[in-house]
């Protein structure tokens, strides 16, 4: 239990330290790096909840292809971040009115809320006792039965951010040269070569 | 030493705050607006997923899955305007974010 009160610490606090950075880093790559630290230790904090497979896919999603996708934009941006940090300052102090609020409002929802009596009654999809079948099992189990349109829509969204994220991006060049494959096959002798007769000594003009 | 359902959703609360906090710090530049917006799904994602263990429901762990999609999604779209955005004015700053204003 103690291990567990000090794993719970440790990710908790790199956690919350590193989502200061993400928004205190002078340098955006900074920032997207220390995003994947958040990431990380978020996973930590889910293995510690016994989501392991939410875990995983944090890791997979989150920084093999959020950050990345990121870090490429930031990369690949020419963008002076210097001059749009210029006036940082302005906004702190309603920025940090807005957030103590915030932060109060949510720790009295926090010190305050009650389990309502009902509730275990209501529970749709029990987690199954531990050593019984895994996590990823019982979440795959609830998943493509019950869940399955919630599965399916969530596919849906993906490939239509995929496709407005490809159109948006996409350019065409009219200097660049491209393959016809079907000029290509379309091409007969006729209009390819051209047999002519030269006649000796004198060369084609 | 007991770290019970208030602990995570101190955590959670937490990130919250400095995700709203980042969005208003850094006004200007977009880039880390979107990694606020993250944080802030981050948080949402730690209080699905600690209810969900807590209270011994798998359902959470779906909804979190859900969320987690549209999170990536949105990532995906809000940087392709980004780099289209880009292209065509040379700046990102917000103030100059103004082509659809009548």
């Amino acid at each position: 239990m103690v291990i567990t009160a000090i794993f719970f610490y440790l990710f908790a606090g790199v956690c919350i330290a590193s989502a200061v950075m993400v928004i205190a880093a002078r340098n955006p790559v900074h920032s997207v790096l220390f995003l994947i630290l958040a990431f990380v230790s978020a996973a930590g904090l889910f293995v510690l909840l016994g989501a392991e497979f939410l875990a995983m896919i944090l890791i997979v999603v989150y920084v093999g292809a959020v950050a990345v996708l990121f870090l490429f934009v930031v990369m690949m941006l020419d963008v002076d971040f210097a001059g749009l940090r210029h006036g940082l300052l302005n906004y702190l102090p309603i920025g940090a009115a807005v957030g103590v609020i915030l932060l109060i409002e949510l720790l009295f929802g926090v010190v305050a809320w009650v389990i309502a009596p009902g509730l275990p009654k209501a529970i749709t999809a029990p987690i199954p006792a531990a050593g019984d079948i895994g996590n990823t099992q019982a979440l795959g189990l609830v998943l493509y039965t019950r869940y399955v349109y919630f599965f399916e829509a969530a596919g849906v969204i993906l490939l239509v951010a995929m496709i407005g994220a490809i159109v948006m991006t996409l350019q065409h060049k009219p200097d660049v040269r491209r393959q016809s494959v079907a000029q290509q096959l379309a091409r007969r002798r006729s209009s390819a070569i051209e047999v002519v007769k030269v006649k000796s000594g004198q060369g084609l003009t | 030493m007991t770290i019970g359902l208030g602990h995570y959703l101190s955590v959670a609360a937490i990130l919250f705050t400095l995700g709203i906090f980042g969005i208003f710090l850094n006004r200007k530049n977009i880039i880390i607006i979107l990694m606020s917006v993250e944080l802030i799904l981050l948080a949402v994602n730690i209080n699905l997923v600690a209810f969900s263990a807590f209270l011994g429901d798998i359902v959470g762990q779906v909804y979190a899955l859900i969320v987690l999609t549209v999170a990536a999604a949105e990532a995906a779209i809000g940087l392709a305007i980004l780099v289209a955005y880009f292209r065509n004015r040379g700046s990102i700053a917000v103030e100059d974010v103004n082509l659809m204003k009548g």
